[in-house]
């Protein structure tokens, strides 16, 4: 039985698209479980409701700047934001040159300062440190009034302890290191002495004043330790390399006061100069040398990660990044919430116009436009949930609008394919036969026209910015949705329903009547030709079926065919009759 | 009126037969002047009424208000700073928008604090943007980019899958009329020129090139063996391609142009200005000139191009010596 098989195939076809929904649904109900995924997409700002500033990177002096060096800057960015306790920040580079920081409420003055401001990275020495992680020292036993250290000379050097005054020492005191961190200033003067956490450690510091300031940097790198011998050890450092002649000379200077101090004792705290970005500390190597030349090397406990991750922070915090808002946009979240309720109600209704007009055109055929469409989105709200908890994916306006444009284009599909299963029909062929060809036909068509539709969602979201990127993002969502569907859904069914009678027999309401498609003869006679297809079809067509087929056997090129070949056989050669037959007959294929 | 179907299967047979190949005189004239006219409306009307991302400056939309006076907005932008010039407009419904210059981050909460109270609403429903002068410009650089390199790609693939380059020039050609037209009428609509519209016009790029590779891809079929054929000449077997998916292409800018229409309603009349609005009228637009560009430019386009390559000239010549001596023989010959 040659029905079988494509049949089956159909079948299995239909079971395999069930399996790959059923799969991501059973994902995303387990990711629900779990708590890290959620039934409903994730919504971007204009949806939500928030703030979305956009920053475009300014380098004091240098007329552009690198993608590493505004990788550098997003997770400064990214640092301050965090730090400043604004949770759930989405911070981003786009387009390549621009920074995009996604925040839930309106940031205040201070936040929003704080995120243009450039990165603030200098070397201050270190006047007293914790040994262990440290957090707020309680109340009760906090060095009482009367005790707090008061300075019995002005300060001689940036290491004098000197500066630790009554409430610097208060303050060192009430300020914690550990979860829960005490909010701190993060543009200091850099005249003046420092309470300051180091992150990675929860070590707590008071520091002197500023004595390197981040533009004395000039550059630094990381590697593998040459040994005394001049062979590599084993051991990860850091080179920092300072202007020359400032940064060098100042950086001998303070070696050699903290370099004597560390011959003294080399657990003193106050033989260390801590690297201070935006007044976190990020290291604070001792001095175990005096530093003539303004190269040195900072060595202990790194691994190959930790010794880049510091010469970034030193190579690009020394940068004088600041950002420039490019434009900041602030949504209310009953805004957001009407405009996605818009967008539904856009959405819902146009997708109902599709569905009266489908229904309009193709009868019982529109079903199917209706049904895949359904199926459609729902794999394309799969799609988005997935994406949103693997990807962070949020649904903007403009994807929003990218869906419903794209119940249009999706749609297209399914009229590209009837038709020319409605194109075969009217050349007199089966149903199953009309349905094989057609799809033959349309296949083609709609491969290479989805692949016009792609390439400009491709291109539109690696080249665009902004609300742009997630347009793009839904539109060659849904036609890679779309492709799913056309072969794995509408292809399959219409397969099956070409086997039943409703549709077999070409039922008025089918949408493919071949009386009304006009698949009547209107010669009989000479010339029959059938094709392979169609024979069978008699053979196996029931009983009611053969006599009205016989009456639509007669294809519109057999006709043609009877009636030229009737006009030429009196009037031309036998051979150029045919000729035109092959050409006919080709043609129909 | 007779159904949609009979008409579909009078344009398949070639019964019935619109003259999109034969009258393209007609239709490059008219195009000539939709473009020529397309061109005129910006440059007469004062060119594009471009949007708060592309001047650079303040905007506020303020919804849910109790008054829709537009005197109160401005007075309170001037007591919040001073010689602050501001448009306040009631864009729908309960929504006013005030534009401003470029307002310092200080002033735009100022500004902010002085709308809420004068309109009597809560931080809830005011919504502020603050754009520099050079985010316009930074996103319509990088459509351009996106433009250019979208057409060239597309332009290869179309020459890649239909093995000739004339089909790309065509159908590239028939997208840039959609593309002057559509401008044409944004222009004329006084719409503002947002990013969103930028979206609009990049998916209509992308919606007339997709319309037309699905009407040749069927030209292709009809044309692939014409040179062994007597039949028909190639504009003939043109047209007839078009006339075929004639009934597709009506359906496909229906079902396309609802969604579309559903959006610019609920976006212009309920919404006001925004996203939906700017996005779905270049949609709306490009659509329905697509859907016609298609037709009548890119297609006949195509069988100009090619008509004139030697090997179909000579088909052509066939053609019409077989159709002569047909009539001649017809008219010697008494009835078969």
């Amino acid at each position: 039985m040659a029905r079988t098989g494509p049949t089956s195939t159909a079948r299995r076809t239909l079971l395999w698209l069930a399996a790959i929904i059923i799969a991501c649904t059973l994902a995303v109900g387990g990711g629900v479980l779990a708590g890290a995924a959620s039934w409903s997409p994730k919504l971007g700002l204009d949806l939500e409701g928030g703030t979305q500033m956009i920053l475009a990177p300014k380098v004091e002096g240098a007329g552009s700047i690198t993608s590493e060096q505004l990788d550098q800057a997003v997770s400064i960015i990214r640092q301050r934001v965090d730090g400043s306790g604004v949770s759930e920040a989405q911070i981003s580079t786009e387009g390549g040159n621009n920074v995009v920081v996604n925040m839930p409420g309106k940031p205040t003055d201070a936040e929003r300062e704080l995120i243009k401001a450039s990165a603030n990275m200098n070397f201050r020495p270190v006047i007293v440190a914790t040994q262990v992680p440290s957090g707020a020292v309680p109340e009760a036993e906090q060095t009482p009034a009367d005790k707090l250290p008061v300075p019995t000379a002005a300060p001689v050097n940036a290491s004098d302890p000197n500066w630790v005054d009554a409430a610097l020492m208060k303050q060192f005191e009430a300020t914690s290191c550990i979860a829960p961190l005490t909010d701190r200033p993060t543009s200091s003067d850099p005249a003046k002495p420092l309470v300051s956490c180091e992150p990675d450690s929860g070590i707590k510091y008071i520091l002197g004043p500023v004595e390197i300031p981040g533009k004395w940097i000039k550059t630094a790198s990381y590697g593998l330790q040459a040994g005394a011998q001049g062979a590599t050890t084993n051991e990860w450092s850091v080179q920092l390399t300072l202007t020359k002649p400032e940064g060098a000379q100042a950086f001998k200077e303070v070696t050699q006061r903290l370099n004597s101090k560390y011959l003294a004792n080399p657990e003193d705290p106050q033989s260390r100069f801590a690297i201070v970005l935006d007044d976190s500390v990020i290291s604070a190597p001792a001095s175990m040398a005096v530093i003539t030349d303004g190269q040195s090397s900072i060595t202990g406990q790194f691994t190959e990660e930790s010794a880049k991750s510091l010469s970034d922070k030193l190579k690009f915090g020394s940068l004088p990044i600041s950002f420039e808002i490019q434009s900041e946009l602030q949504i209310s979240a009953t805004l957001g919430l009407q405009q996605l309720e818009m967008g539904m109600l856009a959405g819902l209704i146009g997708l109902g116009l599709v569905v009266i007009y489908s229904l309009f055109q193709y009868r019982a055929l529109g079903l199917v436009t209706i049904s895949s469409l359904v199926i459609a989105g729902v794999i394309t709200y799969l799609a988005i949930i997935l994406l949103g908890w693997a990807e962070n994916y949020r649904l903007s306006l403009a994807g929003v609008a990218g869906i419903i444009v794209a119940i249009g284009q999706t749609a297209d599909s399914f009229i590209v394919y009837f038709e020319r299963v409605r194109d075969e029909l009217r050349d007199g062929r089966g149903l199953v036969a009309a349905v094989e060809n057609g799809w033959a036909r349309a296949k083609r068509t709609i491969l290479a026209s989805k692949a016009v539709n792609l390439l400009a969602a491709l291109v539109l979201y690696f080249v665009s910015v902004g609300n742009v990127k997630g347009f793009a993002f839904t539109l060659g969502l849904t036609a890679v949705a779309d492709l799913i569907v056309v072969f794995m859904f509408t292809h399959p069914t219409l397969q099956l329903l070409a086997r039943t009678k409703f549709f077999g027999e070409g039922h008025r309401f089918s949408g493919l009547d071949p009386v009304q498609l006009g698949a009547i003869p209107l010669y009989r006679g000479a010339g029959r030709l059938r094709t392979p297809e169609e024979t069978m079809e008699v053979v196996k067509g029931k009983n009611a079926r053969a006599a009205g087929e016989a009456e639509r056997r007669q294809t519109i090129a057999e006709r043609r065919l009877a009636a030229k070949e009737a006009e030429l056989v009196g009037s031309r050669g036998a051979g150029a009759a045919k000729s035109e037959s092959n050409e006919d007959s080709k043609e129909n294929k | 009126m007779k159904s949609f179907a009979t008409f579909g299967n009078e344009l398949y047979t070639g019964e019935r037969s619109y003259e999109f190949v034969g009258k393209r005189k007609i239709w490059f004239g008219i195009t000539g002047l939709a473009v020529l006219v397309s061109l005129l409306i910006p440059m007469l009307g004062g060119g594009f009424n471009f949007g708060i991302e592309f001047r650079g400056g303040s905007q506020f939309t303020i919804s849910e208000v109790a008054h829709t006076d537009a005197v109160i907005g401005e007075e309170a932008v001037d007591q919040a700073v001073p010689g602050t010039a501001a448009v306040v407009t009631n864009i729908a419904g309960k929504t006013m928008q005030v534009q401003t210059d470029r307002l310092t981050d200080d002033e735009t909460l100022k500004v902010s604090d002085a709308l809420k109270s004068a309109y009597g609403v809560t931080d809830d429903h005011i919504t502020s943007t603050f754009v520099g002068p050079t985010w316009g410009q930074d996103v319509s650089r990088q459509a351009i980019i996106g433009f250019i390199v979208f057409v060239l790609l597309a332009t290869v693939l179309m020459a890649v899958y239909f093995r000739t380059w004339r089909m790309s020039i065509a159908a590239v050609v028939g997208m840039l009329v959609v593309m002057v037209v559509t401008a044409g009428v944004y222009a004329a609509s006084r719409f503002e020129v947002t990013p969103s519209a930028i979206i609009g016009f990049l998916t209509i790029l992308s919606y007339s090139l997709y319309d037309t590779v699905v009407v040749f891809d069927k030209i292709r079929e009809n044309t692939a063996d014409i040179t062994k054929s007597v039949r028909r000449t190639f504009g003939e077997e043109v047209n007839l391609a078009v006339n075929q998916t004639l009934v597709r292409s009506i359906n496909t800018m229906m079902v396309a142009v609802l969604p579309v229409a559903s959006i610019l309603f609920i976006g212009a009349f309920l919404l006001g200005a925004g996203t939906l609005r700017d996005l779905s009228l270049a949609l709306f637009i490009g659509i329905i000139v697509s859907t016609f560009s298609t037709i009548f430019v890119a297609a006949p386009l195509y069988a100009w191009l090619r008509e004139r390559e030697p090997e179909l000239a000579r088909q052509a010549k066939k053609v019409h010596s077989r159709r002569a001596s047909e009539a001649n023989e017809t008219a010697k010959t008494v009835n078969v």
